[in-house]
């Protein structure tokens, strides 16, 4: 059986996933809209913990936080669900699709037959949505591709059950029910405070504006920390966290300012589209980041010199956040 | 980003192309596909030839007698021993015990096939190893020259 679900590729997958599933419920969004609501936008630089065996810097909040944070400000009822038991995923999975209901789940990347072999690495943070089951494969509606894909029960019971950092312990989300009236002004406010909220306040400083500007302290004693190959994977790994497929270019900076232009309209503020301009400028900076540090990467540049021009771009990008953010808190508050 | 700038620079995704966020002439945000870009392909690159070089490495291991074929598939699947033990449910000071060849060898085929199915080979293929780094990435290879 298969759902008659509406596919529509996006750049992110939690982001895609939330706007599909409310579409199939009869919500319009757009995927921005989801991200910014969901309050996506992040940054964090976590050395102690470790994917692939390099540090985390992540571009985006928690896996799961985007749907949980979109549906709850909007109202919606949601079901989420984890498993100690493959078989019992499995099953309810199954009970789920035969009374007709599209299901969000988080998986591990390396399990995914249909992804192309090299972008398969061990991350747990990915998510698609289960719309089907025809034989020995499961129907899935996966945003970041054009089309749906087919997935066999025994692969999808490895991906949802990868093991390490993120593990998804078999998570399954969907949306039980939505309510009479959406009240976007409000949700929107309330997503924008806490983006603003998480990148200029936060307590810890391995986080948001202060998480970038200690990267960028990092980063330039890589060289004589760790070696020339050491360094180059530490980098490569930061550029393919930001803009490998998922972020829609610039660390979601790009997909954080179409956000910005959809909430101009929805608060009807003038203040929000210049923002929105601000938001895309330092996504610029960051693929400017990303291209420079790819050369250095290629061997094409000398690397002392060019970790400091690197160190030197973070922190211009950490500067026009912290500032773009502080007036984005500013800008909404009437 | 402007649309126009959104680059289209394929590389290592196999025709897949995925959605990038950028401006039209107007000023609004379009979702525009794009097949690539040099910085995420240099990247994406390394991050593979650094695992192609571990495999080597433990390719010499084996050959010198120091490591077992086990070394070789766990790397190949981008594991370390604390990774590989939680995907087995084989405790890992006995993942690291079935590193070494000499215990290796003893090991008997309900020992073996926690990894084969998890590897998704058979046991006489667990206990082999390639010549050469079996990575099947062609396009690794293919596209070597296209962002020089």
């Amino acid at each position: 059986m298969k759902l008659d679900f509406p596919h529509r590729q996006f750049a992110h997958c939690e982001s895609g996933v939330t706007a599909n599933l409310l579409n199939f419920h009869g919500l319009p969004c757009s995927e921005a809209l989801a991200f910014g609501l969901g309050s996506g936008l992040f940054f964090a630089y976590v050395p102690f913990v470790k994917l692939n065996f390099l540090p985390l810097t992540t571009f985006r909040g928690a896996p799961g936080s985007i749907f949980k944070k979109a549906t709850k400000r909007l109202g919606i009822e949601v079901k989420t669900q984890k498993f100690g038991n493959p078989a019992a995923a499995e099953q309810e999975l199954d009970r789920l699709l035969e009374a007709g209901r599209p299901v969000g789940a988080q998986t591990g990347v390396f399990w995914l037959p249909y992804f192309p072999p090299a972008y398969r690495f061990h991350f747990n943070g990915h998510n698609l949505v289960v719309i089907g089951k025809e034989g020995d494969d499961y129907l899935i509606s996966d945003p970041i591709f054009e089309e749906t894909v087919r997935c066999s029960v025994a692969d999808l019971r490895k991906a949802r059950f990868a093991k390490g950092a993120l593990a998804p312990k078999g998570k399954i989300y969907y949306i039980e029910k939505l309510p009479e009236q959406f009240d976007f002004p409000t949700a929107t406010k309330a997503a924008i405070t806490d983006v603003c909220r998480v990148m200029l306040k936060t307590p810890v400083p391995l986080a948001g504006v202060r998480g970038i500007r200690l990267l960028a302290r990092q980063l330039v004693k890589w060289p004589a920390k760790m070696g020339e190959e050491k360094t180059i994977a530490h980098l490569g790994h930061i550029i393919r966290m930001q803009e490998e497929i998922g972020t829609g270019g610039g660390g979601f900076r790009f997909i954080y300012a179409a956000f910005l232009q959809e909430a101009a309209e929805l608060l009807d503020n003038d203040k929000l589209a210049d923002l929105s301009n601000r938001c895309t400028e330092v996504g610029d900076l960051w693929r400017e980041f990303a291209l420079i540090a790819s050369r250095v990467c290629k061997g094409r540049a000398a690397v002392q010199d060019s970790f400091d021009d690197l160190a030197g771009f973070l922190q211009q990008c950490a500067a026009q956040e912290e500032a773009l953010f502080t007036d984005l808190q500013q800008a909404i508050k009437y | 980003m402007k649309k126009e700038e959104v680059p289209q620079q394929g590389g290592l995704t196999a025709g897949c192309r995925e959605v990038n966020y950028a401006v039209d002439e107007d000023g609004n945000y379009t979702l525009e596909s794009s097949v690539g870009w040099e910085a995420k392909n240099i990247a994406l690159r390394q991050a593979w030839e650094v695992i192609v070089a571990q495999l080597r490495a433990e390719l010499a291991e084996i050959k010198a007698g120091r490591r077992s074929p086990l070394g070789y598939h766990m790397v190949k699947n981008q594991m370390d021993p604390g990774l590989l033990a939680q995907y087995s449910g084989v405790a890992r000071w006995r993942v690291k015990r079935h590193l070494k060849p000499a215990v290796f060898a003893k090991l008997n085929t309900a020992a073996l096939t926690p990894y084969a199915e998890l590897f998704g080979i058979s046991v006489a293929q667990l206990q082999q190893v390639p010549e050469n780094p079996d990575l099947s990435l062609a396009e690794l290879d293919q596209s070597e020259g296209d962002n020089s």
